[in-house]
């Protein structure tokens, strides 16, 4: 799975019918240490309600369907965790709400 | 399979994976010798990975293919830890 950071959003109303009722977040990919963004951006469908400004982590390719907000979706990209901290040689890098 | 190292661990209360109670590390990408890349995964452990430990790690969807991933949002496994590596008949790496 991959950090990132939710950014945007992205809006489309002319689009497949199987994408319907469905939240597509914009990520920047960030480096955990700095937590810098990389300047590396997805699209990314949204399965845990992350809002702007979040750290998330999200998964890709198939198993970007099995999620159950997701399953069935022609979906190559599901966030899948909202995190809470990240620690790195026992140290935080991030602690949300800090 | 790729090398990594252990180097922390990643906490989420608030998920979607399916998964009860799992366990996200943050591995960084290393060269067969443990060498350190500078390049980040979050990887699920299932086999008790400790800090530091040269790993290897399944990405994509083979990672849903064991008893607690399968059917799973999982694209980053951690399915082994590394106690040698050899190349050129030199081992290069000892644990």
């Amino acid at each position: 799975m991959v950090l990132a950071k939710v950014v945007g959003t992205v809006v489309s109303s002319h689009k497949s019918q199987k994408i319907e009722g469905i939240k597509f977040l914009l990520l920047e990919k960030i480096d955990p240490v700095t937590m810098n963004g990389k300047g590396d951006f997805v699209v990314s469908m949204d399965s845990v309600g992350a809002g702007v400004g979040e750290i998330v982590f999200y998964v890709s390719g198939s198993s970007a369907r099995y999620t159950s907000a997701t399953e069935g979706r022609p979906s190559d990209s599901a966030i899948i965790a909202i995190v809470d901290y990240i620690e790195k040689d026992g140290v935080y890098t991030y602690e949300k709400n800090r | 399979m790729i090398f990594g190292k252990v180097v922390g661990t990643v906490v989420a209360s608030s998920r979607n994976d399916g998964l009860e109670g799992p366990r996200y590390l943050l591995v960084e990408r290393t060269s067969q010798c443990g060498e350190k890349k500078g390049e980040f995964v979050v990887a699920l452990d299932i086999i008790g990975a400790g800090y530091d430990e040269l790993v290897l790690v399944t990405e994509g969807s083979p990672s849903r293919e064991t008893p607690l991933t399968v059917n799973k949002p999982v694209d980053a496994l951690i399915v082994g830890i590394v106690d040698q590596v050899d190349e050129n008949d030199r081992v290069i790496y000892r644990k």
